[in-house]
């Protein structure tokens, strides 16, 4: 598996070469450049999948961890040393797939989506940079290597964010998201520097005996590492960086918003399960109360929204909030006793990876068409636009989890684990698949169907995207087809070993249902010419809507935590404190030496003669003290 | 019949003392130059004097004396050459007014 390395290195490789030589070449040579090495990175991480799952599976029935490369960075102990190298083990090489499937399909379709915008050069490199710091993520070999992926990622993810850097919205969303995600980080790295002191080693899998005799420090490591991953995964009360990230253009929003950085909060938990249902079920439990409440606030929130790419960031928050509730309720490694979900959540992940990808990029497709996020002005685009609409309708079946697409397979796992652990959070969560069902419908009925904007089409009619745009689209609703169709378990399960994934006819009875109820309500309600009803109700419940328009006030309540607290009580005084009395000392020894010079630099004044007399002066003092002595 | 040798040391004493205070408190610099001559020539007054009266078999003392006049005559010429150039460039010779160089 030595070519693994090439998995890294091209995109670095051609991060350099756009970044640097990038402005000389023209448009169609740089996306070309970022286009084939990503591909190649795509059949190298297929050939790296290929042979990993065909090489047998070791004695105990799991696939045996390699590590390819791994070379000593910063040593500090003997044991405890930060390390760069690629670990190859199940997830990593699903994540591998994901990402390299997905960042392709989003290079292809850049091709047509950023089409003569200035920087499309300066586009591709951020892409390669972003790919790369994805892909050393997941293959890292211990925790400090992730940490500074991870940080790479979120410095990519910002600099994509605010890539249109004359927009002052896009400015203040990169920043948002940058300090946001930077924040939890903070907890994060606190976290990792908890568990090198206690464990004595970065890597995924301490001693035995210093796990023993440190088990009381293992929950606070990993609940703090899970506040990094929280911040990055956009989990209540962290979220508020995801929904204005969409700022960044739509492509970027597919690739990193949606399918791949967001879920490294995911990716993050299911790296130190093991640790976690062996040391820390309460914070696991925790995990899963947060990722529940997430995806029920996520999902009311994306019932209410005008503009289709927030809905589409409210609905992946809710997805997300969906895996980490997957991963909260395993209560051991056997997935057959209560570790299902860990499977459950890298398959959603997995299959919601592509289906999200292929809404936003549908997304892109309409508001290329009609140069608008905002709902009101689409409504009956199907006729204009029908490769766009078929994809989208397949990946809105997914996600609602109707079979035979792929999203009906892992959300059907998903709710048997949470029913299994209990049956009121399994309840919930199938109260919020509704919910998804439901927005998702209304988000296809208000784009596709509905009231035209004729004023508005007229002058401009929408039109369908380039091949370009269409080929990722079709490739991805061919991948959101089949995918649930993949043996997942078999790859990918609790313990490592092979596990089938049996089908639990009640739940997904009950799931199948109850979506099909909810897109029948949205058909009702969003389908026809007049939403008389939906306007009712908004009526009705005024506060309500408002309120969840407006994201329950959740920015608010932050901005009033930073400006009227943190900054108010606790950096004002500070900066005064700074500014006064430590400036004040400094500026007193400045002052201070300056007036000593000035008052002794006019005894050197040039004139021989008061020189002179100095000397003079000087000899008969001497003279004086020798005759007196 | 011998003067005593306390008066031409004081004579000197106070030569030498004059051109300290004239060199110290003149701004002209030809009266400058005058008041190093005058030192000049009060040592000179010594060395002749210490000769005659400590030493009277020895002549080094005189010959400091004539090779002090030798280097007060060629000093001088340099001094005046300087002072009239320095005239002839600033139009002045007051050494409180010479301030071109100071940086």
């Amino acid at each position: 598996m030595d070519y693994t390395i090439l998995i890294l290195g091209l995109p670095v490789l051609s991060f350099l070469i756009l970044g640097i030589f990038g402005m000389f070449m023209k448009h169609r040579t740089a996306g070309i450049i970022g286009t084939a090495s990503l591909a190649a990175v795509t059949f190298l991480s297929y050939l790296t999948a290929y042979n990993y799952f065909t090489t047998p599976r070791t004695a105990d029935g799991t696939y045996a961890t390699l590590v390819p490369y791994n070379f000593e960075w910063l040593p500090f102990t003997q044991s405890l040393h930060i390390d760069m190298g690629i670990l190859l083990d199940p997830i990593s090489v699903m994540m591998l797939i994901v990402i390299s499937t997905v960042s392709l399909m989003v290079h292809i379709y850049s091709f047509g989506y950023m089409k003569g915008e200035t920087g499309f050069q300066r586009y591709y490199a951020f892409l390669s940079l972003f790919s790369f710091s994805m892909l050393g993520l997941v293959v890292a070999t211990n925790i400090f290597q992730m940490y500074v992926f991870w940080e790479l990622v979120g410095v990519s993810s910002y600099l994509l964010i605010g890539f249109y850097y004359t927009k002052a919205e896009a400015i203040a969303a990169s920043k948002k998201a940058f300090i946001v995600t930077r924040f939890a980080d903070l907890g994060f790295l606190i976290g990792i520097l908890i568990y090198g002191y206690y464990m004595g080693t970065f890597t995924f899998t301490p001693g035995e005996e210093r796990m023993m005799q440190y088990s009381m420090m293992i929950p606070w490591a990993l609940g703090l590492m899970f506040v990094g991953g929280a911040g990055k995964s956009a989990m209540f009360p962290l979220h508020i960086w995801l929904p204005d990230a969409m700022e960044g253009p739509t492509p970027v929003s597919a690739l990193i918003h949606a399918a791949t950085m967001v879920v490294a909060g995911v990716y993050l938990v299911a790296r130190m399960f093991p640790l976690f249902s062996a040391y820390a079920p309460d914070v696991l439990h925790w995990v899963a109360y947060i990722g529940a409440f997430t995806a029920f606030y996520a999902a009311s929130v994306a019932c209410v929204q005008s503009d289709i790419k927030r809905v589409l960031a409210f609905s992946t928050i809710s997805q997300i909030g969906f895996m980490m509730v997957a991963l909260g309720v395993c209560t051991g490694m056997n997935p057959h006793e209560g570790g299902l979900g860990y499977m459950a959540s890298m398959f959603h992940l997995f299959t919601h990876a592509m289906f999200k990808a292929l809404l936003f990029l549908g997304a892109g497709c309409i508001i290329h068409a009609v140069h608008s996020n905002e709902m009101s002005t689409m409504g009956g685009l199907r006729k204009y636009m029908p490769i766009t609409h078929w994809t989208f309708l397949i990946a809105c079946l997914a996600i609602s989890g109707i079979p035979p697409f792929s999203g009906f397979f892992s959300k059907d796992e998903i709710l048997a684990a949470c029913f299994k652990f209990s049956p009121v959070i399994g309840t919930i969560m199938t109260i919020i698949a509704a919910m998804t069902a439901f927005y998702m419908f209304r988000l296809y009925y208000c784009i596709f169907w509905g009231k035209e904007n004729k004023e508005l089409h007229e002058k401009h009619v929408p039109h369908e995207s380039p091949i370009t745009m269409t080929f990722p689209l079709m490739f991805l609703a061919f991948l959101t087809c089949v995918a649930g169709f993949i043996p997942f378990g078999h790859f990918v399960s609790s313990n490592g070993e092979s596990y089938s994934i049996e089908i639990n006819m009640s739940v997904a009875i009950t799931s199948i249902v109850v979506a099909l109820v909810s897109i029948a309500l949205a058909t009702w309600m969003y389908a026809r010419e007049k939403q008389s009803f939906a306007e009712m109700l908004a009526k009705r419940f005024n506060k309500l809507h408002t309120a969840a328009y407006h994201r329950f006030y959740i920015d608010e309540v932050w901005l009033f935590i930073t400006k009227k607290i943190i900054f108010r009580c606790i950096s004002t005084p500070l900066a005064w404190f700074d500014r006064h009395i430590i400036d004040g000392f400094m500026n007193l020894l400045a002052w201070s030496s300056n007036e000593s010079g000035e008052s002794i630099r006019t005894i050197q004044n040039g004139k021989i003669q008061t020189y002179t007399f100095c000397f003079l002066a000087g000899a008969i003092i001497l003279t004086v003290m020798l005759l007196l002595l | 019949m011998d003067i005593h040798i306390l008066y031409y040391l004081i004579i000197s004493t106070i030569m030498l003392f004059c051109g300290i205070y004239g060199f110290f408190t003149r701004k002209n610099l030809l009266a400058l130059l005058i008041s190093v001559e005058l030192m000049l020539n009060a040592t000179n007054i010594n060395f002749a004097v210490f000769n005659r009266y400590l030493f009277p078999d020895a002549l080094e003392g005189h010959f400091f004396t004539l090779f002090g006049i030798a280097i007060a005559a060629a000093e001088t010429a340099v001094a005046i050459a300087i002072i009239i150039n320095v005239y002839r460039n600033l139009k002045q010779i007051l050494t409180d007014d010479i301030t071109d160089l100071r940086g």
